[in-house]
Order: structure tokens, then C-alpha cells, then sequence
């Protein structure tokens, strides 16, 4: 808190002495003021911006659990399908994105398709491999009592797995706020509705550098929040798989 | 289950082997034969020790009898049938492994419950054998306690409850107490006495430590290393139940001597 005080003072300070131009520059009593005077908008944008985001990380969790558990099931299509997981990795999102929109369509859907997109991978990456990095004697365990496939599945390779799942959760969530922020900057919505990315470009595009600065500030703080819920769901899920021996 | 025709139906149960291994032997994909020629034939109700130094195939001839290898020359015949058809009635059989292997995110009762469950019975079922085999290793209290809470020798009790709530005729022990200290492995040895005592399953129990392999056995089989072979039996004549006061006769120190030697004769 004092470290945020003395950094807070440092730079109105350096802004006041310097005379740097505040569309390069402007000071923190110019963000507060663009902050106080678009507060109403800003609060819009944040909460259609996390619409987007949310959708997107929900729906990668539902495509990408359930691609991780297909892929627990066969070596086969693991190895046939991983490439391509792999490629949405690697694919710049932001060379893509407005593809998807062209593709998807503009406003929200488009959004949607972009924050799912770039937050699939950890999902898909991490449940294959909380569901197939099973200790032997586990798998023993089940085959000894003639466990079905479904069976090893649900009682085994998924609750297994729910640690990596965890993971991938967290790293995801925060994808999806960049996801959806660079959809917003090709998907753009209406003049009447807009998110935080549609603000950024805005704001960009006409100069008013204070009001960037406020869109980037609540753009960290949406990325903080979502990032802060799901890791406080990680502590209280993981609190049964603690760190006990598998 | 359908129905599986065996010789024991016809001739009666009790005449068969409980489990005959003819001439087994086993070699790895990669090359490594593990076991080779073992013949042995263990009654019905037996406790029997099987002693040999690590990596000498132990594990590896529990899991051919168990079905989950097959071999890859001789036979392995569980009550008459071949391991392969084995399979179908593992009600039978119950495995402890090294580790306790439990599910970390369930409670002790439900991984006790979990063979049952594989099995569909019906859950009132399921809460009393669980309840049953809890009593039976002393963990009643501890049924809603997650493994992460418990010492190493409790975890190795949930893991016989496991074992036991099937009410298996055959039991299958992989060096269950190797990682316990001295003391809880004594206490564990005494529990897993009284256990047999009492239900008379066929006991074979795979261990490194001779004084362990003694205490338990009615018979003592020494495995030599790379392939593993059967080298010596040794009779262990101690009348059942036994208590810790065996530990101090003479005729004790003299088995395990004798087992002791011949592990040493393999070292050489």
C-alpha cells in the first residue's frame, strides 16, 4: 500500500516536473478524473467485457475436459488430435481473431469465439494429462476388480484428474480476459454497447491518453477478479486432494 | 457372472490346489526374464511367505497369479482355472500392493467402498461390509478421515480393509508393510495374523524381511534373483495363532537363520 502511495506520488510528480504532454503521458489526477467522468461507461464496458470472457473460459472448460477425457480413452486419437490442440496454441491469436469474427460473426458471439479459442488449449492440455498420468498400481487397482471403461473413467482418470483440471482452470481464466479484450478490438459492438477492447481502441484513436490508461486499469482489475475467484475455487476444491500420496 | 464350469465342481471343493503355478515363467517384451520355472501348489487356506531379494520377480509372479500378466510360458491355475479365465471371478481374489494406493480424494469408508461399487452392489450392502471390514483392522473411528490424515501404518490398514471387504478367498500381498517402521510392522504382522486366525482365506505374502516371512508363514519359499526361481522351502512348524512371544524362541531364530543363509548364499 505505501509502495502504491510512493509510486502514485513519483509519477505525478515526474509528470508535473517534466511537462510531458498528457495524451503521451497523464498524470494520476487525470486518469482519476477520466475515471470519475466515465465511470458509468467504464463499468459497462468491464461488465460486457467479462460477459464475454466468462463465456468463453466456461465454454473451453466444458470442450476442453471433454476433449481431454476422449483423449484418455485412445492413444490413437491422442496422437491424431494433439497436433491440432497444439496449433491453437501456437496460432497468434491476435493474426487470427479477425478471421473468427469474420467467420462467427460480430458483438458478442464473435467475443465469445475468440476468449474460447485461446483459452482451450491449457484446458485440453492439462485434464489429458491429469487422466493419464495414473500410477500403475491405481490402474491395477481397478482392472483387479474388473472396473468397466466408464468406471475407470468416473472413479478414476476424472476425479484424478480434477488437480490438472484446477490448473489449467486458472491459467485459462486469464486468457479469456486477453481473449476477449482482442475480440473486442476487431468485433467492436455498437455505438450504444461496447467492452473494454472497442474503449481501448477508442480511446487510442482519439488521443484521450487518460481514458486508455482508465480502460487499461479496469481491464488488469476484471483480469485480477476472475483470476482471484477461480483460484479461491481451486483452494476449496483442492482442499480433499490436499498433498497427500496418491 | 455366468456360469464357469471347473474341475472343483465336479470333484469338490477342497481337493484342488487353491492356486498351481506349473513351470511358469515370464519374459518382458524388452527381453528380461523376470521368473522362470516355478512350480508351486498352495492349499486352500495355506499362509504361505514367499522371501527374495528386490527386483527378484516377486511382484511379478503375484501379478501372473493375480491375471494381470499373463504368462508367457507354463500355467497359472487360480481354484482350477486358468488366470486368463480367473479374471472373471476376481470376487475371489483381493490384491495389497506396496503402497497403500488409496484414492486421496476419498474418505477412508469410501475407498474401502470402492470394490463394492465397482461391483454395483446396493449401497445398504456396501455400508455394512464397509463398516465390517473398518472394525476388522481397528479403523471404525476414522471412517470419515481423508488419507492425507493418517500415519503410513493406518493407510496400509485401510488398504487391508480394502482388501478384505470383498471377503476374498485368496489374498495377494505384495510386500504390504516394506516402507513401515519396525515396530508398525510387527503390530501389522500380528493384526494380519489374527485376520487369518479368524477367517482362514489362502494367504500369500510376498516380503524381503525374514523375520516378517517367519512369523506369518506355515511355509517359507526362498526366490533367487534374475530370473527369479523357487530355491528352498522351509517348513515353519508354529502352530496358529501365533503371538509376539514366538519371536524369542529358539526354533524361530533357527528358521530364520536358515532363510538367512540362503538369501546370503544368493548375494555370492
Amino acid at each position: 500500500m505505501t509502495f502504491f502511495g510512493l509510486l502514485l506520488a513519483t509519477w505525478h510528480l515526474a509528470v508535473s516536473w517534466s511537462g510531458v504532454p498528457p495524451y503521451l503521458l497523464p498524470g494520476p489526477l487525470r486518469v482519476a478524473t477520466a475515471i470519475g467522468a466515465n465511470f458509468g461507461k467504464l463499468v459497462d464496458a468491464v461488465l460486457l467485457t467479462a460477459t464475454g470472457a466468462l463465456a468463453g473460459f466456461l465454454l473451453s472448460c466444458v470442450v476442453g475436459i471433454a476433449t481431454g477425457l476422449l483423449f484418455s480413452q485412445s492413444r490413437v486419437i491422442e496422437r491424431s488430435l494433439y497436433p491440432y490442440a497444439i496449433f491453437l496454441q501456437t496460432v497468434p491469436i491476435v493474426a487470427i481473431a479477425p478471421l473468427i469474427i469474420l467467420w462467427i460473426g460480430y458483438g458478442l458471439q464473435g467475443v465469445v469465439a475468440v476468449a474460447f479459442i485461446i483459452s482451450l488449449f491449457p484446458m485440453v492440455a492439462n485434464t489429458t494429462t491429469g487422466t493419464t498420468s495414473l500410477r500403475p498400481d491405481l490402474v491395477d487397482l481397478f482392472r483387479l476388480n474388473n472396473a468397466s471403461r466408464w468406471q475407470m473413467l468416473v472413479k478414476l482418470r476424472l476425479p484424478h484428474a480434477v488437480p490438472n483440471i484446477l490448473t489449467g482452470a486458472r491459467v485459462s481464466s486469464g486468457l479469456s480476459v486477453i481473449g476477449a479484450i482482442v475480440g473486442e478490438f476487431f468485433a467492436g459492438y455498437g455505438t450504444e454497447d461496447f467492452g473494454l477492447g472497442y474503449l481501448i481502441i477508442q480511446a487510442n484513436g482519439q488521443a484521450k491518453t487518460d481514458l486508455l490508461f482508465a480502460a487499461i486499469l479496469f481491464s488488469t482489475l476484471l483480469g485480477l477478479a476472475i483470476f482471484t475467484v477461480v483460484g479461491v475455487l481451486n483452494t476449496i476444491l483442492l482442499r480433499r486432494w490436499g498433498d497427500s500420496p496418491r | 457372472m455366468g456360469p464357469i464350469t471347473r474341475a472343483a465342481d465336479v470333484t469338490g471343493v477342497g481337493t484342488l490346489p487353491h492356486v498351481s503355478l506349473q513351470a511358469l515363467g515370464h519374459r518382458f517384451p524388452d527381453g528380461t526374464e523376470a521368473i522362470a520355472e516355478v512350480d508351486l501348489t498352495i492349499e486352500r487356506g495355506e499362509f504361505v511367505a514367499i522371501l527374495g531379494p528386490s527386483g527378484c520377480g516377486k511382484s511379478t509372479l503375484l501379478r501372473l497369479i493375480a491375471g494381470l500378466l499373463v504368462a508367457s510360458s507354463g500355467s497359472v491355475a487360480v481354484d482350477g482355472l486358468a488366470a486368463d479365465l480367473a479374471h472373471r471371478r476376481r470376487d475371489e481374489l483381493a490384491y495389497v500392493f506396496q503402497d497403500p494406493t488409496l484414492l486421496p480424494w476419498r474418505s477412508v469408508h469410501d475407498n474401502v467402498a470402492l470394490p463394492l461399487q465397482l461391483r454395483d452392489r446396493p449401497a445398504g450392502e456396501i455400508g455394512d461390509e464397509v463398516d465390517r471390514a473398518l472394525q476388522l483392522v481397528g479403523l471404525g473411528e476414522f471412517a470419515l478421515h481423508y488419507p492425507a490424515q493418517l500415519s503410513g501404518g493406518m493407510r496400509m490398514r485401510v488398504s487391508l480393509a480394502r482388501a478384505l471387504v470383498t471377503r476374498p478367498g485368496l489374498l495377494l500381498m505384495d510386500e504390504p508393510f516394506g516402507a513401515l517402521d519396525e515396530i508398525t510392522r510387527q503390530h501389522l504382522n500380528q493384526e494380519l495374523m489374527d485376520l487369518w486366525a479368524r477367517d482362514r482365506w489362502t494367504g500369500l505374502f510376498v516380503t524381503h524381511n525374514v523375520y516378517e516371512a517367519v512369523f506369518l508363514s506355515s511355509r517359507l519359499l526362498v526366490m533367487t534373483a534374475r530370473p527369479g526361481r523357487l530355491l528352498t522351502e522351509l517348513p515353519v512348524p508354529f502352530s496358529y495363532p501365533r503371538g509376539p512371544s514366538i519371536r524369542a524362541t529358539a526354533e524361530f531364530a533357527r528358521i530364520a537363520a536358515a532363510a538367512t543363509g540362503a538369501l546370503a548364499a544368493l548375494e555370492t
